[in-house]
């Protein structure tokens, strides 16, 4: 789960390091009393799940009220699109802070290695830009070293790295101070990536985090109420609903609606439906071992997607028994009239008595199919051409 | 032969007594695993089927024999339950719980390296040598004993590849699922190794999916180490990135991590990868009648 940059300046302020204070506002209104509460000049900045927001024209400097005006009118409600094509995200709030007197602009981050199986820290004098490009084209400008999972990581493990990045001399002990923070967050917040991108110092010599991109774990939302209730604000109606469901989805752009059981088959039929020419309009796991009611519950969400104009079941039943399956499909069709085109495979565990269940069904929008590829490139002709 | 579960496994399941490990734990014993223990603290003396439940671990260790521990229990416990087999002295732990915080099992991870114990999982469907012992979740019916070595970081994709294999006539030495964690106990690599060092498996049937850096890392160590062939699957072609699916690791962070660098390693390195399970089972096909 990523947090919006002000959610992730919380989280830095409640371990003692050091953000410009700022207020968060949904409107235009709350802008401008934000910005004349905080005094000029100040930042006017996008709050999306993406970076690339100041290229974008989403972090403006208001230097007076109409400009701060001006700004939140044009930010507020504005797309943008990430660097890798992600989004667009639509902009509901922004986040008003002070403007900062910058000295210095460096680039630290505490991420999880997966490969390596440890917390990897990084820093860099050459903050303020993209620094994967900073990576790319001078790789010794980026330090990068383990933490070492048995012992702490205090400001005196953290000297010699933030030295190594050749920080300024006068900013070395707090910017190992803010190190050592960071990975308290990861440990204290169940966060795998916290990424500060400027980390600055100010004119007057301190240690300032500008900005802050934080990932926290959704498996330890259990330990983190305050977190747990940021997840519950989802903004498609589609995943608010499946959510609510308790079904894993994810919508995409496409016209053929999915529903598979195990995430990794999903994935592949996924894979398939566009390998068979076709456009997937989501991403759905049943989960091992649905029941009826489960079935009834995914097909409910996948047909609320007006995009969808054929829908495909792909089952291999291991845990997960093709006759719940089936009766889910024949009782969803009863109580929510399914209309669409429907092709089902099912295989694996109680097919023989789920395609039974479906055979006496007898519904007019069924198809049957006995691969996995065969029903993808069915499902595709059935959706017709791209949504 | 065959890896990690076999004829000499041991098993002992944490979570016996819960409505999930009871069916599950039972199911691996009809299938012929030598299940000697159940352990649910508190409930030492009582008993599940036949099968007598123990206070710890170790209990079922000293008491009953154990080798194997499998981890049923739920998330917020998991983690110190798979801590507290690493120091039972079992030699094998395979957690199949879902939803464990990653950074639990970082430290957890480093835990069983330092103890030498194999760590399968968590978020895994466990580990099946056909005809031998089935510890876990995976549907034994769809898998018959035979050359090929399966290891997967998915569930119900495995089970779709190995049924493809049955059609085919032809079977497998093990089946291991590593998980789809972000942290999981063992990487392909170390199931790989194990696949080349048992005399029983011929060839490495791979499937992975998107997230994370696995199938890179195996890619070099099967160019470098592995002398039998692996054909490999990817899943994933189609995720947006920055979207989670489903699995805790499959989610794409910038360019990195994508199905698409995952085929292009892999076949770098001469690993044959198939389009679509189907295609992958037929490639296994070829490739073990070729040898």
């Amino acid at each position: 789960m990523d947090l919006l940059e002000y959610q992730g300046k919380q989280l830095f302020a409640k371990h003692g390091i050091a953000v410009p204070s700022g207020e968060v506002a949904d409107t235009v209104e709350e802008a401008v009393a934000a910005a004349e509460k905080i005094g000029y000049p100040c930042a006017i900045k996008a709050q999306v799940l993406i970076g690339g927001r100041g290229k974008a024209g989403g972090i403006k400097i208001a230097q007076n009220a109409d400009e701060a005006r001006e700004y939140a009118d044009a930010i507020i409600g504005m797309d943008i699109t990430g660097p890798h094509g992600e989004g667009p995200f639509r902009v509901d709030q922004v986040w008003i802070e002070g403007g900062s007197d910058i000295a210095e602009e460096y680039y630290a981050s505490v991420i999880l290695d997966r490969g390596e199986k440890k917390l990897l820290a990084m820093v860099s004098a050459k903050g303020g830009m993209d620094i994967e490009a900073v990576a790319a084209e001078d790789p010794d400008a980026l330090v990068k070293v383990h933490i070492d999972p048995t012992s702490e990581f205090d400001a005196a493990a953290a000297r010699p790295i933030v030295e190594a990045a050749g920080l300024a001399a006068d900013a070395l002990d707090e910017a190992a101070d803010v190190l050592a923070k960071l990975a308290a967050v990861a440990a204290g917040e169940d966060a795998t990536l916290i990424e500060v991108n400027p980390l600055i110092v100010t004119a007057g010599r301190d240690v300032v985090a500008l900005d802050a991109k934080v990932t926290i774990d959704g498996n330890s939302l259990f330990r983190h109420e305050d977190l747990a209730a940021v997840a519950d604000t989802v903004d498609d109606p589609q995943e608010q609903m499946a959510k609510e469901k308790g079904l894993t989805y994810v919508k995409l752009d496409g016209n053929v609606g999915i529903l598979a059981n195990g995430a990794g088959l999903c994935m592949s039929t996924l894979d398939v439906v566009a390998q068979a020419g076709g456009a997937p309009a989501n991403f759905l796991d049943a989960g091992g071992g649905s029941k009826a009611e489960a079935i009834v519950n995914a097909l409910e969400v996948i047909k609320s997607d007006a995009k969808v104009t054929a829908i495909l079941f792909n089952i291999f039943g291991g845990i997960t028994r093709c006759d719940e399956i089936a009766k889910g499909i024949v009782t969803a069709s009863q109580q929510i009239g399914l209309e669409l085109p429907l092709v089902v495979r099912l295989d694996g565990t109680n097919s023989e008595e789920g395609l039974k269940i479906l055979a006496e069904a007898n519904l007019p929008n069924l198809h049957q199919e006995k691969t996995m590829l065969d029903s993808a490139r069915r499902v595709v002709e059935l959706a017709g051409g791209a949504a | 032969m065959s890896i990690i579960v076999g004829s000499e496994t041991k098993l002992a399941v944490s979570g016996l007594t819960g409505r999930e490990g009871s069916f599950h734990g039972l199911r691996n014993k009809a299938y012929g695993t030598d299940l000697v223990a159940g352990v649910t603290p508190g409930k030492g003396g009582q008993d599940v089927e036949g099968v007598p439940v123990f206070d710890t671990i170790k209990d079922a260790v000293t008491e009953a024999g154990a080798n194997t521990s499998m981890i049923f229990v739920p998330a917020r416990f998991a983690a110190p339950a798979i801590d507290e087999a690493i120091e039972s002295g079992v030699e094998t732990v395979i957690a199949i719980t879902e939803g464990i915080p990653v950074l639990d099992m970082l430290k957890t991870y480093w835990k069983a390296k330092e103890a030498g114990v194999q760590l399968i999982g968590p978020n895994c469907p466990g580990v099946l040598s056909p005809g031998k012992a089935n510890v876990g979740i995976i549907p034994a019916q769809f898998f018959d004993p035979g050359p090929i070595g399966v290891v997967s970081k998915s569930g119900t994709l495995t089970y779709q590849i190995g049924n493809e294999l049955k059609q085919a006539g032809t079977g497998n030495s093990s089946i291991v699922g590593i998980g789809g964690d972000p942290i999981v106990g063992s990487d392909f690599i170390d199931i790989l190794s194990l696949y080349e060092a048992d005399p029983e498996t011929k060839m490495i049937v791979m499937v992975g999916e998107i997230g994370g850096d696995a199938e890179e890392r195996a890619a070099e160590f099967i160019a470098a180490e592995v002398s039998k062939p692996v054909v490999a699957y990817i899943a994933g072609f189609t995720a947006p990135p920055g979207k989670q699916m489903g699995h805790a690791g499959a989610i794409i962070s910038g360019s990195s991590g994508t199905a698409a660098a995952k085929k292009e390693a892999l076949e770098a390195k001469g690993v044959r990868v198939g389009e679509s399970p189907t295609e992958t089972a037929a490639i296994a096909v070829e490739v073990l009648n070729s040898l």
